[in-house]
């Protein structure tokens, strides 16, 4: 391990010499004569490029530095001697000494050079980590994955050009209801589907599906209009491997001017796409809503066998080639009526479907369970895009 | 409803070799959902073997086997006898027995047993000599089968060995089971099942509802309908028929092939007058029901319960009635039956001691018969239909065949009289613009196919193709076809969903998402970038949850809406705020091991709307302005809000280093960058807040004051109540609040390129000022040219007064304009300390 303070020197700092004392300062000149001699510089000189050469690090390329180009070095002191010198010979012997201690300090700079380069390649080794291990100081929460793939439902819708409604989860009775053509002795109606809100003469549920916000959307937004609704809803199911008495679907409604059930199949179409991959299309079966006639199941082809048989059968589909996805229809003229939309000038169709389904076929999961415990692991398998 | 399809076959021609799966296949495409296929489970070779020999070995267990040859024919391939161990004595050589050779399969109850060569007790035994119990064709216990004992003398005689038994037992028989969805009553019935596979596949379909009536002579017995308050208008019974056949004995068994059409039906064989009537309502639709004539004193009076009456129904429940329920009664006095739902004891068919039976052949309203059945939680298969609507017309059809069913199998006589109450309405027409069809499935359907449709369903139709519009009366078993885009349904239907082109409609072109939509999914992500899981937890919760978190008796967050039915009487409410169910969650993943584990959850939570109640003002007509704002009002506000849960380490330990507890200053942080993800400057002032440490929880504000919401230490007590980690740390915040707030376009502000200068300063002050204060007051008086400061120490101790602590800020200053001189840094700073002195009796150390 490395400490902060050891990093290496960033190249062309200055180097951390001596250098620079003044020529005038320090002991008095000696037997100039024999230190200036052209043998004794050269002696000198060899003296302080062996020393240098010696320096195996920067420490000894500093008491080299200090020995053989500091204040007391013999060239120094040479330095000094030059004036002491009769006049004519001052010249020669400063080109001599000047010359010199050119040589030195170009040793030394070179050398330093050197030490700075191994001592910072020597650092980098051994601040080498072993970055194999996965790191987890701060690991990255997740979004859940259902409102991942409710999001992802909705984005589709929204590139076929439909907006986003939303509404209570507490709703009106006649929003959730008889907006919808469910009358009063309808059997979805009774306590043993909905969740009724206290007392049973305040009028209250909590929403059995988002299809109350058709009624809402059409009351406030008019028409034409393509809404979809992402949105949680409950029934007073037991939770288990299949059920929960809280759950998610996404509704789709859209009036207009000459909405047929081919726009019914179409968009439905695109929205399987969207979630199961290309050519992953819808089918339509006759079924029974009270809010919509004609009324359909939806199913969507199986991704997995493409509805090819396999042996064994599919284990996606049971060996049907399709997967069940949702209820739909045309608009009941019931549903128009009653919030004000003209039934013979304005048709159109309606959806829903649930996100926990959409998203356990999408993902392969078993249990329901897992979708709603909370369990971080769970949603620690997805990223946070599905 | 379940379908035996030799039933099926009887009242439209299947084509040779047709398999349920096939059956199953055709009903779909016209609505009928597939619920299962019944089929007995047993697969070939199953044949007929004839004992050559039995050599009794007792075993070791003390148990004795039969060592037995057994003639199979070439059955085997090989012609030889076929060795067998056999547990089971009630046989002998010589007897012709039921044999499955190896590749065969028997049904169990853990699923098919693929029979093969096994060797036991010291022998290869190649198959097994069944009993019925494991052909699944009776309970008999008693060992194996011996054909001559179950089979009729004719048929065993044709009988050799090596003869396939599969057919010949029934084993080949299968039953299709089908949804049928509420709109569809007729297809409680084989007759309705049959017409509907007639449309599927174009296979021809005989009535069976069309069989000669009596008309009767003479007056029958006599009946009154007499309702007095039919409800909503309808009349409780508008046809009742009455049929009597004497001197029946009912004791004498059912035939064989009605008891199994009954049992593949689903139903158990009780007894004749029971199992007749359970035939015909089966077969044809219509409930029926029988009394013992013997115990009638007066007419047959159909009226309402009155107040204070009841009845003893044959499920022996003692049952108070209600005005509304509609009753069969002797003389208009004497309650017999629940009119359409179930029948009581007085009056009911008893095998050898009925003699004559008077038969209820009627259409009942199902609207009533829905509500009683409802009302008493009484469920029963004539109920069902009658609820689902029954066939007005098929009365007298079904009386006829119960009667000579009665009389050809339980002797007796037919009186000639028959009374026929019927006050049936007219059956309302529907007029159609038959290109209505095309205009809303969106296939260019040919007129003259839409009315051939129309009539192949049994309409009856006034006008040609030609004259575009037609006026079209639904057959009498459609009470569900009462407007066009129904009749349209039909067109659909029978011409096939699967020829409905796919067109992407083009919308008018969308927004595109909310602010509110966008905000929430940058608050969730910034959340989880920030290291929190998103968790979705039900909205139930009990008063004991207000208690556990230390709320006040007049805490706001009690007033909870209360569900009538909840799925626990321990969570009857709906939280008012998301920090109320967030405990469980955590708890789960730290007792799942997940120790280190901070939650988040974006949802609406419940806020009561007071006493008003919502008007329900019914089916199909828009609601004047002032009920759908009653109704609107009613509905409570169920705001926005985010919450966050947290413990165990923030940073975790690992090879890096060592780990850093989550504390309540990382909640506080998320709280904040719920805020920061929008854009939303807020502000922070400490707080108590219930449920949390009285000194370590913060409210969060907008700079005008409102509150966004909080966020702190959880109280130690609440903690240990909800057995959370300690120092557990929690937020929650209004998000409508923030997401309002943040609706605004930000306007950029240029950013300054001149160098920053620093200058820091320790403040002592008195221990109660908060360090917002303080830094609110270095703000306002450093000026404009403070960009930034942070509170980057705080020291107590020896250095300084007991009461006092020293905070020390770091100042971040720089000008737009100029690199600022040290002067300019000094004033500033100066004038910041000045004003905290000023403010709070700071003291520059």
């Amino acid at each position: 391990m490395s400490d902060a303070n050891s990093h290496p020197s960033p190249a062309g700092r200055p180097a951390d010499t001596d250098e620079g004392g003044s020529p005038h300062e320090g002991s008095g000149s000696a037997s100039a004569g024999s230190a200036l001699s052209q043998e004794s510089v050269e002696a000198h000189v060899g003296q302080a490029l062996e020393a240098i050469a010696r320096a195996r690090d920067l420490d000894g390329l500093k008491e080299a530095r200090l020995a053989h180009a500091g204040d007391r070095s013999p060239l120094a002191l040479a330095n000094r001697a030059i004036g002491g010198l009769p006049g004519q010979e001052k010249a020669a012997a400063g080109k001599l000494v000047g010359q010199a201690r050119g040589r030195v300090s170009q040793a030394l700079a070179r050398r330093q050079q050197e030490l700075e380069a191994e001592r910072d390649e020597r650092i980098l080794v051994e601040e080498a980590m072993d970055l194999t291990v996965a790191p987890g100081r701060r690991p990255l929460g997740r979004r859940h994955v259902l409102t991942v793939t409710a999001e992802r439902m909705a984005d589709a819708m929204v590139g076929m050009g439909w907006e986003i409604a939303e509404g209570p989860q507490v709703e009106a009775e006649w929003f959730n209801f008889d907006a919808l053509n469910f009358d009063k002795d309808h059997p979805a109606r009774q306590m043993q589907d909905t969740f009724f809100v206290e007392p049973a003469k305040a009028g209250l549920v909590l929403r059995t599906h988002t299809s109350p916000v058709q009624a809402r959307s059409l009351l406030e937004r008019g028409v034409p209009l393509y809404v979809a609704v992402p949105g949680k809803t409950f029934r007073t199911d037991e939770l288990d491997a299949t059920h929960t008495p809280v759950f998610h679907q996404l509704e789709g409604l859209a009036i207009d001017e000459g909405l047929t059930m081919a726009h019914l199949k179409g968009t439905l179409d695109r929205l399987a796409e969207a979630m199961f991959g290309a050519g992953i299309v819808s089918r339509l079966r006759p079924a029974y809503f009270p809010f919509t006639e004609p009324s359909a199941e939806m199913d969507f082809r199986c991704f997995v066998c493409r509805g090819e048989p396999t042996a064994p059968p599919c284990r996606t589909c049971g060996g049907t080639g399709w997967i069940e996805w949702g209820g739909c229809g045309m608009v009941h003229h019931n549903v128009l009526r009653a919030c004000g939309v003209d039934p013979e000038r304005y048709q159109g169709f309606a959806f829903g479907m649930g996100v926990e389904r959409t998203a356990m076929f999408r993902h392969g999961i078993a249990d329901m369970r897992e979708l709603i415990e909370g369990d971080v692991r769970f949603n620690a398998q997805f990223g946070m895009e599905i | 409803m379940r379908v035996p399809v030799d039933w099926l076959g009887e009242y439209v021609t299947l084509p040779e070799g047709v398999t349920g799966e096939q059956i199953a296949a055709d009903l779909v495409s016209v609505g009928l959902e597939e619920e299962g296929l019944h089929t007995s489970g047993v697969g070939g070779p199953l044949v007929v073997g004839r004992v050559l020999e039995m050599t009794p070995e007792e075993q070791k267990n003390g148990k004795t086997i039969n060592w037995c040859q057994v003639d199979v024919g070439d059955a085997n391939g090989s012609g030889e006898p076929q060795g067998i161990v056999c547990g089971a004595h009630n046989f002998a050589v010589g007897d012709l027995v039921a044999v499955i050779l190896p590749g065969g399969s028997l049904p169990t109850p853990q699923g098919p047993l693929t029979i093969s060569a096994r060797k036991t007790y010291g022998h290869v035994s190649a198959g097994m000599i069944c009993s019925v119990r494991e052909l699944g064709i009776g309970e008999d216990h008693d060992g194996i089968l011996v054909l001559p004992r179950l089979l009729p003398a004719e048929v065993v005689a044709r009988l050799a060995p090596g003869d396939d038994l599969i057919g010949v037992l029934g084993l080949d028989r299968e039953t299709v089971e089908v949804n049928v969805t509420p709109d569809r009553g007729y297809c409680f019935s084989i007759r309705g099942i049959a017409r509907e596979y007639s449309h599927a596949t174009g296979a021809a379909y005989t009535d069976p509802a069309s069989l000669p009536v009596d008309r009767g002579e003479g007056e029958g017995y006599a009946v009154r309908l007499a309702d007095e308050a039919p409800l909503e208008g309808v009349p409780g019974c508008d046809r009742y028929l009455a049929r009597v056949v004497r001197g029946i004995d009912l004791t004498r068994t059912t035939p064989e092939w009605m008891a199994r059409r009954l049992t593949e039906a689903g139903m158990r064989p009780i007894g004749l007058a029971v199992d007749v009537t359970n035939y015909v309502m089966l077969a044809l639709g219509q409930p029926l029901h029988a009394f013992d004539l013997a115990t009638l004193t007066g007419p047959v009076v159909v009226r309402r319960a009155r107040p204070g009456e009841r009845l003893t129904t044959l499920d022996d429940v003692d049952r108070a009635l209600d005005p509304e329920d509609l009753l069969i009664t002797d003389g208009g006095e004497r309650v017999l039956a629940l009119a359409g739902v179930m029948g009581g004891e007085d009056g009911e068919v008893i095998p050898g001691v009925t003699t004559d039976v008077l038969l209820e052949s009627a259409h009942f309203d199902a609207r009533s018969v829905g509500r009683t059945s409802r009302r008493h939680r009484l469920s029963s298969e004539a109920a069902k239909r009658f609820e689902r609507g029954v066939d007005p017309d098929v009365t007298a059809a079904a009386a006829q065949l119960a009667v000579d069913l009665l009389v050809e199998h339980g002797g007796g006589s037919a009186d000639p009289a028959v009374t026929d109450a019927d006050q049936r309405p007219e059956r309302p027409v529907v007029d159609l613009d038959l290109t209505l069809a095309g205009r809303y499935v969106g296939v260019d359907y040919d007129l003259q196919r839409v009315l051939e449709i129309l009539r192949l369903i049994g309409c009856e139709v006034q006008g040609e193709a030609a004259d575009r519009v037609v006026t079209v009366r639904p057959p009498s078993w459609r009470p569900d076809l009462t407007d066009a885009p129904g009749l349209v349904e039909e067109v659909a239907r029978i011409d096939g969903y699967d020829k409905i082109p796919s067109v992407v409609p083009r919308a008018v072109g969308g927004r595109g998402l909310t602010h509110g939509q966008r905000a929430r999914r940058a608050v969730a992500t910034a959340l989880a970038g920030q290291g929190l899981h998103e968790v979705l937890t039900y909205p139930f919760v009990g008063a004991e949850r207000f208690d556990e978190l230390g709320l006040d008796e007049d805490d706001p967050h009690r007033d909870a809406v209360r569900l009538a039915n909840p799925l626990s009487d321990e969570a009857p409410l709906l939280r008012t705020a998301l920090l109320q169910t967030l405990p469980e969650a955590l708890r789960r993943n730290v007792s799942r091991g997940s120790r280190d584990v901070a939650l988040f959850e974006i949802d609406s939570v419940t806020l009561p709307a007071g006493e008003a109640l919502a008007p329900v003002p019914g089916v199909g007509e828009q609601p004047d302005e002032e009920v759908l704002a009653q109704i609107r009002s009613a509905v409570p506000a169920q705001p926005w809000h985010v919450a966050v849960m947290a413990a165990g380490q923030a940073d975790r330990s690992g090879w890096w280093g060592r780990g850093r507890p989550v504390d309540v200053v990382d909640v506080v942080g998320w709280a904040h960058a719920v805020a920061d993800a929008l854009g939303v400057e807020v502000r922070r002032e400490q707080s108590e807040r219930a449920s949390f440490h009285p000194g370590r929880c913060v409210d969060l504000t907008l700079a005008d004051g409102t509150l966004v919401g909080w966020a702190g230490e959880l109280h130690p007590t609440v903690v240990h109540r909800l057995g959370l980690p300690p120092r557990t740390s929690a937020a929650e915040l209004e998000l409508d609040v923030l997401v309002t707030a943040s609706d605004h376009r930000t306007q950029a502000s240029p950013l300054s390129t001149h160098p920053p200068a620093t200058s820091d300063v320790a403040l002592e002050v008195p221990r109660g000022v908060r360090f917002s204060a303080v830094e609110e007051s270095l703000r306002a008086g450093a000026g404009e040219l403070l960009e930034s400061l942070e509170l980057f120490d705080v020291y107590a101790g020896d250095q300084v007064a007991q009461d006092r602590h020293s905070l020390a800020f770091r100042m971040h200053f720089r000008a737009p304009d100029r690199t600022l001189t040290t002067q300019e840094v000094n004033a500033a700073r100066d004038a910041a300390v000045d004003r905290a002195a000023q403010d709070h009796g700071a003291v520059q150390r």
